[in-house]
């Protein structure tokens, strides 16, 4: 089976022969990856969903919570990617990611702010030299139904307006095709123009459906160079659940066994409350193991969460609950 | 580096009361028994939870003849939708006080309360709800012509499910208007005496359950009285044949659910992952304290290896300790006789040949523990492939083809239960049509639920218990 892509050949040299020493093959062609990909050990469904149930039912309390819930509010890509996002709402994201509770100075900063392309300027000049990174989603977000010079250069202006992080999507319909050297070549030709910016590959998993798609879309993406991979956009339910995760954490534990290098996790999409967040860092811990609870190595995408951790926080620190009217926000829920 | 240490996160006791001592249940009271009380401690602590009396043969023949008033004044003239109504009640009863019920059977067992909570006391409630269902429907489950109780049912049951056991002897024989003399195992009556309660709770008519304490000789008791016309028992298979041996020849009906040697077998196009979790819930679910457990491993030779270190990475996350912990995931072993089989038996099977792994985890200093364990170039003679070891050890065999498989699965004298994994649907059904077991599992393992039947080929015994199965042996038909 051959396949066209209109990449140039150079761009993805490195991956493609980082893939063809890794898959024991001369050429790297479709069918290679094809026998690569659907020779991973299956998923059974129902064992994996009862796993993560089971991951579900820890419970953490006292000292352990507090940690968690800093920890979590740590690795949270805090997002806004709306039509109607201004530059006065990504700078109030901003201000929020610097001073999550104005009320508690201890309180940790998430990990990076999370803007369409356009935005990362004025998001670099509001966070400066703070530490918070500015990631920036590329490559025709959400759908990725563009030219592959559309999303390269979607990409690099997203690079030059400083972008740290890259988050992009994979192409969905040529993955469920079968049609994995697209998919391929396209990660590794984007992960080319990020220069030092690490690439965060979006395998949309609502739309892949089952979790052997999910496993064989996260080694794909780890093979053509992704730093991180991550569930969703955010734009389709449904979004980072549970037993995707941890399919997600199994392929990046096994990759490391593997390739020695180690690839990120981040569910995106869906994860709202501090009991959700803990649930996924158990499962980070007794899956990956504790070298990925570490905001390099995991992420999670979102918008609402920081402000329930926020809340939880409080609670631990007061020992009372305070409400929405408590937490500050530049863009508050109207469901406080 | 950071850990995630998860802080403590005990259930608390207070939910149960436990009185310091309890007397039989005979009649609906609470009677001294005339025999020497023995006192229930709890496995992890060796802490003592209460006094607990024995049951003589005179007790027991008080407690047999009290069943057999109930059966032929109440029980059995009863309709078959009044006795659902009994049986409905407990069932709510149960799920009403099911923390206690949990608690309580972690403290008496040792076993974990995320197991006792979520699947010891639900199944328990269930397996009421089940059988209340089928009181008034008995002729329509094509159990034959005219069904009808036998009479008074004598019923002993072990230590690992407690209540579970308990559930699944009672429920259908009061759904089939039979009466019951149980005895539970000697160190784990508690949850069994708080089901008495239970009984008197639901305003049950006096006698229809009846619960004796006590150890072997109380047993005996029970095989051996005149007035008993149906035993059923859970057990060893040492015992099963003593019982066996003692109603020969008698009008006495049995049925009997004995050990297992179980293989869990995974093929090479096995989902892995979820494979490696099967290995793991089929031997250290209830600290392999179960009969139908997956002890024997049978792996294909050509990912034998990666199967080992993935189970062996997995044990590694495994939380051993204190059985009221909610992340607990090992509790301690139920005694010190039966954590001294296990020694013996792992130090035979080091013995033999075989290598011993185990997670290396803390124990606590107090109680009976032993370390989630794993033996790998077992063979099929060593005696840990053979003996049921009964607790939380693996021993790992290889095979090269299914045909293999299948021969050294059937290379045991137990048949209680198999596992089979792959992603072949047509290698299932070949499989579980060769494997001679009462239950074959595929790309699962330890599941329970009372519509399903149970029970074993061979010496681990005869009869089926749960499901419309399981109300056979508590009824006779024809003319």
């Amino acid at each position: 089976m051959s396949t066209s892509t209109d990449l140039p050949v150079a761009a993805a040299t490195d991956a493609t022969a980082r893939a063809r020493d890794l898959l024991g093959v001369t050429r790297l062609t479709n069918q290679a990856l094809t026998r690569w990909l659907h020779g991973l050990p299956g998923v059974d469904q129902v064992g994996c969903e009862a796993r993560a149930a089971g991951l579900g039912t820890r419970s953490i309390k006292t000292t352990s919570k507090q940690w968690a819930i800093d920890l979590a509010i740590s690795m949270i890509d805090l997002t806004t990617l709306e039509g109607a996002d201004t530059k006065g709402r990504v700078r109030g994201l901003a201000a929020k990611a610097l001073l999550p509770d104005p009320s508690d100075l201890s309180t940790p900063r998430p990990a990076a702010v999370c803007v369409y392309g356009d935005m990362v300027e004025t998001a670099k000049a509001a966070l400066g030299d703070s530490g918070v990174k500015v990631a920036a989603v590329a490559t025709a977000f959400p759908s990725g139904r563009a030219s592959m010079a559309v999303k390269l250069a979607d990409t690099k202006d997203a690079v030059k307006a400083g972008a740290d992080e890259i988050d992009m999507v994979i192409d969905r319909g040529a993955f469920l095709s079968g049609d994995y050297l697209t998919v391929f070549n396209q990660i590794a030709a984007v992960k080319q123009v990020c220069g030092d910016a690490r690439l965060k590959v979006i395998m949309e998993t609502g739309e892949l459906v089952t979790y052997d798609n999910v496993r064989r879309a996260s080694w794909l993406s780890m093979l053509a160079g992704g730093d991180f991979i991550k569930t969703s956009t955010g734009k389709i339910q449904p979004a980072a659940t549970l037993p995707v995760t941890l399919i997600m954490l199994e392929a990046v534990r096994d990759w490391r066994d593997l390739t020695n290098r180690q690839v990120g996790v981040k569910p995106a999409g869906g994860i709202k409350t501090s009991k959700d967040a803990i649930k996924f860092l158990v499962t980070v811990s007794e899956i990956a193991g504790e070298d990925w609870l570490d905001n390099h190595w995991f992420r999670f995408g979102a918008s609402s969460l920081l402000n329930d951790l926020l809340l939880q926080r409080q609670r631990m620190s007061t020992g009372a609950y305070s409400g929405g009217s408590y937490i500050a926000d530049d863009s508050p829920s109207t469901a406080y | 580096m950071p850990t995630f240490e998860y802080a403590p996160a005990p259930e608390s006791r207070a939910v149960v009361d436990l009185q310091s001592s309890y007397g039989l249940f005979i009649n609906g009271e609470f009677v001294d028994g005339s025999g020497t009380g023995f006192k229930s401690i709890s496995p992890a602590t060796e802490e003592v939870l209460a006094e607990v009396s024995e049951a003589t043969d005179a007790d027991v023949d008080a407690a047999v003849r009290a069943a057999r008033t109930a059966y032929t004044r109440v029980w059995s003239r009863m309709s078959g939708t009044d006795r659902g109504k009994y049986l409905y009640r407990i069932a709510r009863i149960l799920q009403e006080r099911a923390r206690e019920f949990a608690v309580l059977e972690s403290l008496d067992n040792g076993k974990p309360i995320k197991e006792s909570r979520d699947i010891d006391i639900p199944l328990a409630a269930a397996h009421f709800f089940y059988n209340a269902g089928w009181a008034d429907k008995l002729e329509y489950a094509s159990l034959g012509t005219n069904p009808r109780p036998h009479g008074v049912v004598g019923q002993i049951i072990p230590w690992n499910f407690p209540m579970l056991m308990l559930a699944w002897k009672i429920a259908p024989a009061l759904a089939t208007g039979n009466t019951v003399v149980l005895k539970p195992a000697e160190t784990t009556p508690l949850t069994a005496l708080l089901f008495a309660e239970v009984c008197q709770q639901a305003d049950l008519p006096p006698g229809v359950v009846n619960i004796v304490t006590g150890a072997g000789p109380t047993g005996q008791a029970i095989v051996d009285h005149a007035g008993i016309d149906k035993l059923a028992f859970t057990g060893s298979t040492g015992v099963g044949k003593m019982i066996a041996r003692a109603i020969s020849g008698t009008r006495k009906k049995a049925t009997l659910e004995l050990g297992g040697k179980a293989a869990n077998i995974v093929f090479d196009d096995a989902p892995i992952d979820q494979a490696v979790e099967g290995i793991v819930n089929g031997i250290f679910f209830n600290q392999g304290h179960v009969c139908c457990a997956g002890s024997r491993l049978l792996v294909q030779e050509s990912i034998a290896s990666e199967v080992e270190s993935r189970l062996k990475r997995r044990l590694g996350t495994l939380r051993v300790g204190d059985p009221l912990d909610k992340n607990t995931d090992v509790g301690a072993i139920n005694s010190r006789a039966q954590l001294d089989r296990i020694v013996a038996l792992t130090d035979a099977g080091e013995g033999e040949g075989a290598t011993r792994w185990d997670n290396g985890c803390e124990l606590p200093s107090k109680g009976f523990w032993f370390r989630p364990t794993v033996f790998t170039g077992v063979t099929q003679t060593h005696r840990i492939a053979q003996e049921e070891i009964f607790g939380p050890v693996l021993s790992v065999l290889t095979f090269r083809t299914p045909q293999e498989a299948v021969a050294k699965a059937n290379n045991t004298p137990y048949g209680l239960s198999a596992g089979i994994w792959t992603e072949k649907g047509s290698r299932i059904l070949w499989m579980a049509d060769q494997l001679k077991a009462g239950v074959v599992w595929a790309n699962t393992f330890n599941q329970f639920d009372p519509t399903s039947p149970f029970g074993g080929y061979k010496e681990s015994g005869y009869g089926r218990e749960g499901g419309r199965h399981g109300l056979e042996p508590y009824v006779k038909t024809g003319a």
